[in-house]
């Protein structure tokens, strides 16, 4: 039986991790190599790492400390923030981490899923679609830290990334980020409705219920955590945790 | 020493990573003097048959890997894409594969009304079907990470040493004599694959 993914989602900036709300506002939780090493040692079904500043700033991937982690990480590893050509890619390859997450860069430049879909094969490629719902209340797909917005439809960007080949999709809810109250179903169920490859749903999860709805209700193939597995719990300090493997194996039996 | 194949695909990083961890010397290598040299073979690989069959060929090292696996006799291990290329050819390619285990490889393919996706990705548990020094001390707690859109199917089930379930079992780790095929990522899956990588140091 094929085991639903609980992958903590992890913000990098400068060389520290971060955590946000609604992607603002970054609190400093601690150093990612340590972080690593506890997640190992829980053995975490597979980690995300995104550098919240690459693409806003305008910065390269940091190589020297993604290839510290990768030298700590025994679980699937992904990396996103800043990619925008075939050859940055290579480098995160090469480094031992085994996918690309990537945003921005493909607004206006779609052809690169494919490009490194070729070499490395889709699998390497996650698809990220950040969602923000307008005033009233209908979705939009936000990129570059939720600056940029964007006039398709989540459907026809989720269609556009499948056509160019990504392997997986990183659905994130800007509104729900770091809030701790849930993921939101709707826009999630909507993904998973369309969507042939697997999804990743982010943003919100603060419980066990929570994680529950998003694989129950929504259908999610694996959820990305956050806020609640670098904090004790709300309003707590940091605490890097990840829910008790028992627990987890028994959401996936319903 | 483990000699680790590079022709061009595959993540070469997190193998060496963690063979450096389990404390087993390793080289990475397109060298055929160095693979002619070579006590243990492993072969990685991700991404589409065809393409690898080719940088092997035009990298001139299919002869060589043939001669290590069916006349040194050395151990040999292919790792996801790496044991797909084991087989005789796959329906995702027409190029023949290196034919070292009797066995093909076919796409995974399940009914409309499934809600199984492809590819199988994610963690997921393995069973002993014929025992192997690969897959020694194994519990039903083993679990592994997988990502693939093709399935190996042995020729004879003996050859299948390890099964998974996803929509049927299919094989997830296979053996001929000396040469071995595990369809998960031992490299990318923690203990688990540690132990198997140091049972495979230690053949």
């Amino acid at each position: 039986m094929l085991l639903i993914r609980y992958i903590p989602c992890l913000l990098l900036k400068d060389n520290g991790l971060v955590k946000t709300v609604n992607f603002k506002n970054p609190k400093y939780v601690g150093d990612p190599i340590n972080t690593v090493r506890i997640f190992n040692e829980k053995e975490v079904d597979e980690l995300i790492f995104l550098d919240i500043e690459a693409t806003p700033k305008n910065k390269e991937p940091n190589y020297k400390l993604l290839a510290e982690i990768a030298n700590e990480c025994f679980m699937p590893l992904a990396y996103g923030g800043g990619i925008k050509t075939f050859e940055q890619a290579q480098k995160i390859y090469k480094i031992g981490i085994e996918k690309v997450a990537i945003n921005s860069a493909l607004h206006s430049n779609l052809d690169l899923v494919k490009q490194i879909a070729e070499v490395y094969g889709s699998q390497a490629v996650i698809g990220v679609i950040d969602v923000k719902r307008n005033f009233f209340g209908k979705s939009q797909v936000v990129s570059n830290s939720a600056h940029d917005k964007h006039k398709y439809t989540v459907e026809e960007w989720i269609k556009k990334l499948e056509e160019a080949g990504v392997g997986e999709i990183l659905i994130t809810s800007v509104d729900n980020e770091g809030t701790w109250n849930g993921l939101d179903i709707e826009l999630i169920r909507q993904v998973t409705s369309i969507s042939k490859v697997p999804v990743i749903a982010h943003g919100g999860a603060g419980n066990i219920e929570h994680l529950k709805a998003g694989i129950n209700q929504a259908g999610a193939n694996a959820i990305a955590m956050g806020s609640m597995v670098v904090y004790q719990k709300k309003d707590f300090g940091v605490l890097i945790n990840f829910p008790d493997r028992k627990i987890l194996n028994s959401i996936n039996e319903k | 020493m483990i000699t680790i194949i590079n022709y061009g695909l595959g993540n070469l990083g997190s193998v060496q990573n963690m063979l450096k961890r389990i404390g087993t010397p390793c080289i990475i290598t397109s060298d055929i003097k160095e693979i002619e040299a070579a006590q243990k073979i492993l072969l990685p690989g991700v991404g589409a048959f065809d393409s690898a069959i080719q940088k092997i060929d035009e990298l001139n090292l299919r002869s060589v890997l043939v001669h290590k696996a069916k006349v040194d006799k050395v151990p040999f291990l292919g790792i996801c894409l790496g044991m797909q290329l084991l087989t005789r050819g796959s329906e995702e390619g027409i190029l023949n594969g290196l034919d070292l285990v009797p066995a093909k490889t076919i796409k995974f393919e399940f009914d409309q009304s499934s809600n199984l996706k492809i590819p199988h990705m994610g963690w997921n548990f393995v069973k002993t079907n014929t025992p192997s020094k690969l897959t020694e001390n194994f519990s039903s707690e083993h679990r592994f990470y997988f990502v693939h859109s093709y399935k190996v199917v042995c020729d004879s089930n003996n050859n299948s040493i390890l099964k998974t379930n996803y929509g049927g079992d299919f094989d997830a780790a296979i053996q001929n004599e000396n040469v071995y095929g595990t369809q998960f990522h031992p490299e990318k899956s923690h203990k688990y694959g540690m132990q198997l990588l140091t049972n495979f140091s230690k053949i």
